[in-house]
């Protein structure tokens, strides 16, 4: 057979595959997104993929400030606001302190050091559930039960692993001589981290920062249990939005409410994967 | 500026002893520069002096203070690193001042500081730049130039040449020999290279095994190299080393060189070898610089220490300036620098002369020179 013809059949199955993959991942947006725009009784009627006959942005409205979710019908405006004052709190504390724990894993020869890494890389595969009972014990001997003080706790907490991970694993490539050139030239042990780790890290902070955003974001499990109905993040109003009991479903306002939530990662996403990507790289090439 | 002493510095890592009771004196103003093969000690002597790492016995005095347990901050100490070390977030200007921001120094004095050195390193319209866009010369002077910005009572320069191509090398060795004769520094240099040490140095240093085996002047350690290490480390190519029997030569020391069935060479000694006496008859290691080795001609200098002998060449290597010419030397394959306008013929025995002034000998088991 002819060789170029067969490499032209190969990109095309190549591109074939492609479309349909991304296809897949699209249509489910596309899904959201129309039928969030239309009446109700235009999803009951059938067509889940068709456009809107009569396009409304009443759906929006409702599920952002009008549906009933809590006691007062407030719709997700609350809990959106939550969820930020629970993940900004949380994403730069867990970020910073994985900073710190990279530079001391790396930067200071002490016993045991592995030994304390591989602990602490428990947490990154310990299940939610096993934590739920000692944590909710801790937040309510701290008084921090039922806070959104207490999801940053906990999120935190549950966070460090993995971020001490990827900044542990950026420091241990990261060149030792400058470290010892910022000591001998007087910088002290937050000098170095302040003055020299911190600002040469971009890649590892966008990495670490889109993590943990996403994952705080999207957490539900700590927010149901540990949270109540003045500090339901985002993820639980959801839940509550679609799962009540009462009345008609009302399908379009469900869809506007998840695409709600989830513009936020989105967001982060399309600002940031370039970085996001290029940072999961850095170690593997020489920059 | 100020002296520096190193007292029985000792370094070990758990069982495994890196340095072995290290002494140094140096004086003000000393270019020190260690040498030796990788692994011999050198680096890990040179983060003691700087703090960075600590001996586990010993002691150390700059300028008289003892600083033993002083942090590497407090030292007032600067360090030029191989890989330069240069902070890629901070321009030029941001990096020379850098030590001096750590230590709280006022922002115009910090600002004069950095215009001055940076004249000093012809360095001026890079200020503004990230050390990325710098050359490896550039980055080099940087580098120096932080740690000058400090003007510390001692320098170090870590195998600061090594990561420079070779034409820029020779060029930043002479500039660094010329920031010393300016600055009138005192300076501990390590290397590898022992031309490096032997155009830079006041004093070497020759390490190996975590002991220093010689420590003198360039040309101590070049003419009367203290054991059969330095004899062969240091000079290239390197000095012939070969076992000769010392024998009584119609009334006179001389030595014998015969390995297996070669045709023996004996080289008559002067007044000067008289401590050869005591090992008569005994086997010596006896050490030739290839530049010693020459083929006769009319005008000789000190023609009363020319000795001369028969030896057929083996391989010929022209480097341009000179030809290195490999002797079949009483058995021994030995190397001679000669004039590279002289036509050689490989395998044939030609006459050749050795100045024997500056040949010394070793003692056979304790490799030690003969003195």
């Amino acid at each position: 057979m002819d060789k170029s013809l067969l490499s032209r059949v190969g990109r095309l199955a190549l591109y074939l595959i492609l479309i349909i993959s991304a296809f897949a991942f699209i249509m489910p947006v596309y899904v959201m997104v129309v039928n969030s725009l239309k009446p109700l009784d235009e999803i009951r009627s059938g067509d889940l993929l068709a456009l809107p006959i009569a396009w409304t942005v009443e759906p929006w409205l409702m599920a952002w400030s009008k549906s009933q979710i809590g006691v007062e019908a407030t719709g997700l405006k609350p809990y959106f606001i939550n969820s930020f004052l629970l993940v900004i709190p949380s994403v730069v504390l867990s970020t910073l302190i994985g900073a710190l724990n990279g530079y001391i894993l790396t930067q200071f020869k002490f016993k045991f050091a592995d030994a304390l890494f591989a602990a602490m890389l428990f947490s990154v595969f310990i299940p939610f559930q096993i934590v739920l009972i000692p944590m909710a014990k801790t937040l309510g001997f701290l008084g921090l039960a039922g806070t959104v003080k207490g999801l940053v706790f906990v999120n935190t907490i549950y966070g460090i692993g993995f971020t001490t991970l990827f900044f542990r694993n950026y420091y241990a490539a990261f060149p030792n001589e400058l470290v010892r050139s910022a000591r001998m030239d007087g910088a002290g042990f937050f000098g170095v981290l302040h003055r020299i780790l911190l600002p040469n890290s971009a890649p590892i902070i966008v990495v670490t920062v889109i993590w943990q955003f996403t994952n705080i974001w999207n957490e539900f499990l700590f927010g149901a249990s540990f949270s109540d109905y003045t500090s339901f993040p985002l993820t639980v109003a959801l839940n509550n939005l679609v799962s009540a009991s009462t009345g008609v479903k009302e399908y379009n306002v469900h869809f506007a409410g998840a695409f709600i939530a989830a513009i936020p990662t989105l967001v982060v996403y399309l600002v940031s994967g370039k970085y996001f990507v290029r940072g999961l790289m850095a170690g593997s090439v020489k920059g | 500026m100020a002296s520096l002493d190193l007292v029985n510095i000792q370094k070990s890592y758990g069982s495994v002893q890196i340095l072995h009771d290290v002494s140094i004196a140096l004086k003000d103003g000393e270019f020190l520069v260690l040498v030796g093969p990788s692994g011999c000690g050198k680096s890990t002597l040179m983060n003691i002096i700087a703090g960075l790492e600590e001996p586990t016995g010993g002691m150390l005095k700059l300028g008289g203070n003892v600083i033993t347990n002083v942090a590497p901050a407090a030292r007032d100490i600067s360090m030029v690193f191989q890989s330069y070390a240069l902070y890629p977030n901070m321009t030029v200007a941001q990096n020379i001042q850098f030590p001096l921001e750590m230590r709280k120094v006022d922002k115009s004095v910090r600002a004069e500081r950095v215009k001055s050195v940076a004249k000093l390193l012809q360095i001026e319209h890079l200020l503004e730049r990230k050390p990325r866009q710098l050359s490896g010369g550039q980055r080099q002077r940087v580098a120096i130039g932080r740690a000058l910005a400090r003007e510390p009572q001692l320098y170090l320069f870590d195998e600061p040449l090594s990561n420079l191509d070779a034409q820029l090398r020779l060029d930043m060795r002479t500039e660094i020999k010329k920031l010393h004769q300016r600055l009138k520094s005192t300076i501990v240099y390590v290397t590898h290279d022992q031309i490096e040490a032997m155009t830079l140095a006041t004093r070497i240093a020759v390490m190996k095994g975590g002991i220093v085996q010689q420590l003198g002047t360039p040309y101590e350690v070049y003419n009367r190299p203290a054991n059969t290490f330095v004899a062969g480390f240091m000079g290239s190519p390197r000095m012939n080393l070969a076992k000769a029997r010392v024998v009584d030569e119609a009334g006179s020391i001389a030595l014998e060189f015969k390995n297996g069935n070669a045709q023996k060479i004996v080289l008559p000694l002067a007044e000067q070898f008289a401590y050869l006496k005591p090992y008569m008859g005994q086997e010596v290691i006896a050490g030739i610089r290839p530049e010693t080795i020459n083929l006769p001609t009319a005008h000789m200098e000190h023609k009363e220490m020319q000795r001369s002998f028969n030896s057929k060449i083996e391989v010929t290597e022209p480097t341009g300036a000179e030809t290195l010419a490999i002797l079949n030397f009483g058995g021994y394959e030995f190397t001679a620098t000669l004039d590279p306008d002289i036509a050689l013929s490989v395998g044939k025995e030609m006459q050749f002369t050795v100045d024997i002034t500056k040949l010394v000998c070793f003692d056979v088991n304790s490799e030690t020179l003969i003195a």
